[in-house]
């Protein structure tokens, strides 16, 4: 097969919030142009990982290529590159834009802009991109679709002439899409003649190919059997296979200037290969590299433990794995006096670090400890010395210390006017400075200045919850700023469990630490003996509470047919028991080194 | 159907059997049982279906465990009262055709106040039952109602009377720590009203007692009205008080426990249970039944089909409704020896024990001995009385 003519391909990614409908677009743009028989279509196709699946969300970059005959009687090629749509992925979404020419902005009919829409946006508008705007979700009764074409006006500054109203679900509009993809989209430049110049989009693992790398041609040539060199290394490889995704994998002979499709060339490690990088021909080089992208910054840093001591080297060899395809993600060995041995990791939000946690105890079958997530603190020391300290167990001599710096955010909210109140109070709360309150329509838009160690824990689910989750959330790294925090230690029947310990505001630390032993009280079984809970600072007890001793637990019945059952619950115990950690004389369940640092109110 | 085997010759080196037949019929459904029960209403299958299927699956019961002389049988429900006495005596008389019921054998049969008439007790002691367990569950008309029964404090007592003047042993069920008529009653006010209930009781010289604390178990109209907070029970303190003066009573009265929730006078008993706690073979015959028993040295698990109709049916085309039949790994069966073992007073033999491949962790032992939930006598490890309340975690401890 050759390379389509230029002006019949349109590349271009789905902008959209979290619900808002753009895996269920994507599905159906696949389904029309026939890209997967009924049979084929699975929900959501486009997100192959389990957790994609189950939470609705893209992490990885996906493609697909779609053969569409427009009303003109012409075939074009369009082609999809699906992106992740969270906040702590927004760096794999700039990539993504960058490999394309335009974009379908999704929004919600009845929901309207949100403001991690507006974020991904703004990026998409940076890159030059034309945008469609679409409207799903036209067929609720709660739709409105001409309001929310205002607020994109208003907000976005974007023109909605010629907008596309469509429901995803019932397939409404879907040929529409299409066509607009078409007809408002602008074709890739580039020169087919020119020597190869390839961005690389990104890369993974397979088992089977090795590592795959997704690159968008901008001029030139890629075809099997050429020798490619990755320009940042100089490293040369031969190419293996050229294909594209459709959604199922398909070999081509050749992928032309515009086009997006795969290679493989016996590449062994995705760390062998860079977001960005430039891919040209070795024996007939572009003379210019492209620009390339900046590597992505952990900002929320905590220790994985495996609960089984034993299973040390088997979360290594997971965390290399894992790493193998997520290049943003950062760890070291960390040794803990409660927890042994681990890992310290860095990751790009509370999302990004579920997700990887979830991953090892999934794919590797590694019950874990998560200790509290942290932010890095810069330690000013006495001696002029400045430190990083990424982990609250790790605090030097308070007499050593000068001062303490903290990573403050920019955070931009936009919430329905009824909750604003409640969003007001959380950002107060968590000792946010207002800088800008302004209105579209019945929504505002808050800016805020927070401190990154007040969000980066639950700030988030307290946001749904209190906006019952019309609120939208983005936020960017600011500076860095002076503030009194102090190391709160816990401390559970007398002895401190360096696990829990935590860097809090001084102003705050009384709450917290009332928090803490409160929640810690419902998640640590009871023993034979009564339990204190202490939260402490420095050697100040600033908050108590006691678990009371188990005093009865025994089953009442228990003849013939109920040994089963009981013999049941006794390996529901022992599953139960390897989730344990054991402190001194007391049991700590694994998952209660973060569900006690979640606060109602 | 196949002629009934000739009778083995039982021998004499083999241990005991148990034979365990379930009736899967009650006239109301109580609202805190989970066992396998049904409306009487729907058992429309004839008293002769019912018998040749209960044939059948002690047939094959037989066939895989034969040479064993049946020490007790229990007929248990459901409200097996409600079976017609020589359907009784017929399934009596297959166990003694197949394996041989032994001289001195034990026949425990679970009856309802409400299905015990006097003639009808003297049909079953009759038709073979000694041992008469009336689930009595209360001597106090409010509570009667509140758990769902039918019947009233006087016919129950009643009914008791009866059961000892006719059985060699006579037993009841009570159910306490029950649901609070008002969530604010006073600790002493319900220890108090429970006191004089039990010792109301005790006046009545019973041979054996079963008295239960009342679980909330899932699936049952009581689970919901707690999901819901219509139904509040008293917390653990309360509870354990509570189980502590229902032993010091008991124990002044004669009727020391030798099971958690079992209490007897010397000699009375349910050997059957016992033989069960102890790690027993039993062979669990009709709806729903469950069983254990040694095929070529391994114990098995077997389980057969709930439904009552499913059941019949099985029996009928397949001469056994039995589900699954599963060796239990080494050591699920130590698992349920110790589990099972630990909740007789006598406590579980260590070198029996080691002698079927279960050794116990000494360090776990040594730890629940120093906290004071496990005492060792010789070669016998027992729950002492702190430790019998807490029977649960020690079990945890010891086998997680």
């Amino acid at each position: 097969m050759s390379a389509t003519r230029k002006d019949h391909i349109r590349n271009f990614s789905i902008i959209a919030h979290i619900d808002h409908g753009k895996s269920t677009l994507a599905d159906r743009l696949i389904q029309l142009t026939g890209g997967l028989s009924a049979r084929e279509m699975s929900e959501q196709v486009l997100d192959n990982m389990d957790i994609e699946r189950e939470r609705g969300i893209t992490i990885k970059a996906q493609t697909v290529r779609l053969d569409y005959t427009a009303q003109d009687g012409e075939t074009y090629q369009l082609n999809l590159i699906d992106t992740p749509g969270h906040v702590d992925f927004a760096y794999e979404v700039n990539r993504s834009l960058a490999a394309c020419e335009g974009s379908l902005l999704v929004v919600d009919a009845s929901q309207g802009v949100e403001a991690q829409t507006l974020a991904n946006v703004y990026q998409a508008i940076d890159v030059d991109h034309e945008i469609v705007p679409v409207l799903n979700k036209v067929d609720l009764p709660a739709a409105e679709p001409e309001r929310v074409k205002t607020q994109i006006e208003d907000v976005i500054g974007l023109d909605t002439q010629n907008s596309v109203d469509i429901s995803a679900k019932t397939g409404l509009g879907i040929d529409d899409v299409l066509e607009a993809i078409v007809t408002q989209l602008p074709p890739p430049q580039g020169d087919t003649d020119a020597p190869l110049k390839a961005m690389l989009v990104d890369s993974w693992y397979d088992a089977y190919l090795g590592v795959v790398v997704l690159v968008r041609v901008i001029d030139g040539m890629l075809k099997k059997g050429m020798k490619i060199r990755m320009m940042s290394t100089g490293a040369t490889h031969p190419v293996d296979q050229v294909g594209v995704f459709r959604p199922k994998r398909d070999t081509v002979s050749e992928l032309g200037a515009g086009e997006i499709g795969y290679f493989t060339a016996a590449i062994k490690e995705v760390a062998d290969t860079r977001v960005g990088d430039t891919v040209t021909e070795d024996k007939k080089p572009c003379a210019q590299a492209l620009a390339g992208f900046k590597p992505s910054q952990p900002v929320v840093f905590c220790g994985l433990f495996p609960t089984d001591s034993s299973q040390f080297e088997d979360l290594r060899e997971a965390m290399a794995k894992l790493r193998l395809n997520d290049a943003s993600f950062d760890y070291e060995m960390e040794t803990s006096a409660a927890l042994g041995f681990g890992f310290r990791c860095g990751f790009l939000g509370l999302l990004h670090l579920e997700i990887i946690r979830e991953r090892i105890e999934r794919e590797f079958d590694i019950d874990l400890i998560t200790t509290a997530p942290s932010v890095v603190y810069q330690l000013h020391m006495t001696d002029g010395e400045v430190e990083d300290l990424h982990n609250p167990a790790d605090m030097p001599d308070i007499v050593k210390i000068d001062h303490i710096d903290e990573p403050w955010i920019r955070a931009s909210i936009l919430v329905p006017d009824d909750y604003m109140g409640a969003v007001l109070k959380l950002c107060e709360d968590r000792r946010g400075r207002q800088i800008n309150l302004s209105y579209a329509g019945s929504r505002a838009m808050l800016e805020y200045e927070l401190p990154l160690n007040e969000v980066v824990f639950d700030f988030y689910d307290r946001l749904k919850s209190v906006t019952r989750g019309y609120a939208s959330f983005d936020y960017q790294m600011a500076d860095y700023r002076t503030g009194d925090l102090v190391k709160m230690a816990i401390l559970v029947n007398a002895e401190p469990v360096d696990a829990l310990s935590t860097i809090v505001h001084r102003d705050n630390a009384e709450a917290r630490g009332r928090a803490m032993c409160e929640r810690l009280k419902d998640l640590i079984p009871r023993h034979l003996f009564k339990i204190p809970i202490q939260a402490a600072l420095g050697g100040k007890v600033i908050a108590r509470e006691t678990i009371a001793a188990l005093r009865k637990d025994v089953t009442a019945k228990c003849y013939g047919g109920d040994a089963s059952r009981k013999r049941k619950l006794l390996d529901k115990q022992k599953a139960g028991k390897k989730k344990m950690r054991q402190f001194g004389k007391v049991d700590i369940p694994q998952d209660a080194f973060i569900q006690a640092l979640k606060m109602d109110d | 159907m196949s002629p009934l085997r000739a009778r083995a010759n039982a021998d004499v080196r083999e241990p005991p059997l148990g034979v365990y037949i379930h009736w899967p019929f009650c006239t109301a459904i109580c609202p805190y049982c989970d066992f396998n029960v049904h409306g009487a209403h729907k058992n429309t299958a004839s008293q002769a279906d019912w018998r040749r299927a209960y044939r059948a699956e002690l047939t094959h019961a037989y066939g895989l465990i034969p040479g064993r002389k049946v020490e007790t049988v229990f007929f248990g429900g459901g409200t097996p009262s409600l079976m017609p006495a020589d359907l009784v005596a017929a399934i009596l008389a297959d166990i003694d055709a197949l394996w041989g019921l032994a001289a001195q054998a034990e026949i425990s049969l679970e009856a309802n106040p409400v299905s015990a008439p006097r003639p009808h007790l003297q049909a079953l002691r009759a038709a073979g039952v000694t041992r008469l367990s009336l689930g009595v569950q209360a001597f106090d008309d409010a509570a009667l109602k509140a758990l769902g029964r039918t019947h009233s404090a006087a016919e129950a007592q009643e009914a008791f009377l009866a059961a000892q003047d006719i059985f060699d042993t006579a037993s009841f069920d009570l159910i306490y720590a029950r649901p609070l008529s008002n969530p604010a009653q006073d600790f002493a006010a319900g220890l108090a009203a429970w006191q004089s209930e039990l010792s109301a009781a005790l006046a009545l010289s019973p041979q054996h007692m079963s008295l239960y604390q009342l679980t909330i178990e899932p699936d049952t109209v009581f689970h919901s009205r707690a999901a819901q907070g219509r139904l509040a029970v008293p917390h653990e303190e309360m509870a354990a008080t509570l189980y502590e003066v229902t032993q010091t009573l008991c124990h002044a009265a004669g009727l020391p426990a030798y099971e958690i929730s079992n209490h007897a006078i010397a000699g009375h008993h349910c050997r059957h249970n016992r033989a069960i706690w102890h790690g027993g073979d039993y062979v669990g015959i009709g709806p729903g039944a469950h069983g254990r028993i040694t095929i070529d040295g391994r114990k098995h698990a077997s389980m057969a089909h709930k439904q009552p109709q499913l059941w019949l049916a099985a029996c009928r085309e397949n001469g056994h409704a039995w589900q699954s039949l599963t060796a239990l790994s080494a050591q699920e069966a130590a698992e349920e020896a110790v589990m099972l073992g630990l909740r007789l007073t006598d406590g579980i033999g260590v070198a029996a024990l080691a002698q079927r491949g279960v050794a116990l962790d000494a360090q776990k032992l040594a730890t629940l001995k120093q906290d004071g939930l496990l005492a060792r006598r010789d070669d016998v490890v027992q729950a002492t009385d702190k430790g019998r309340l807490l029977l649960d975690y020690i079990i945890g401890r010891l086998l997680v």
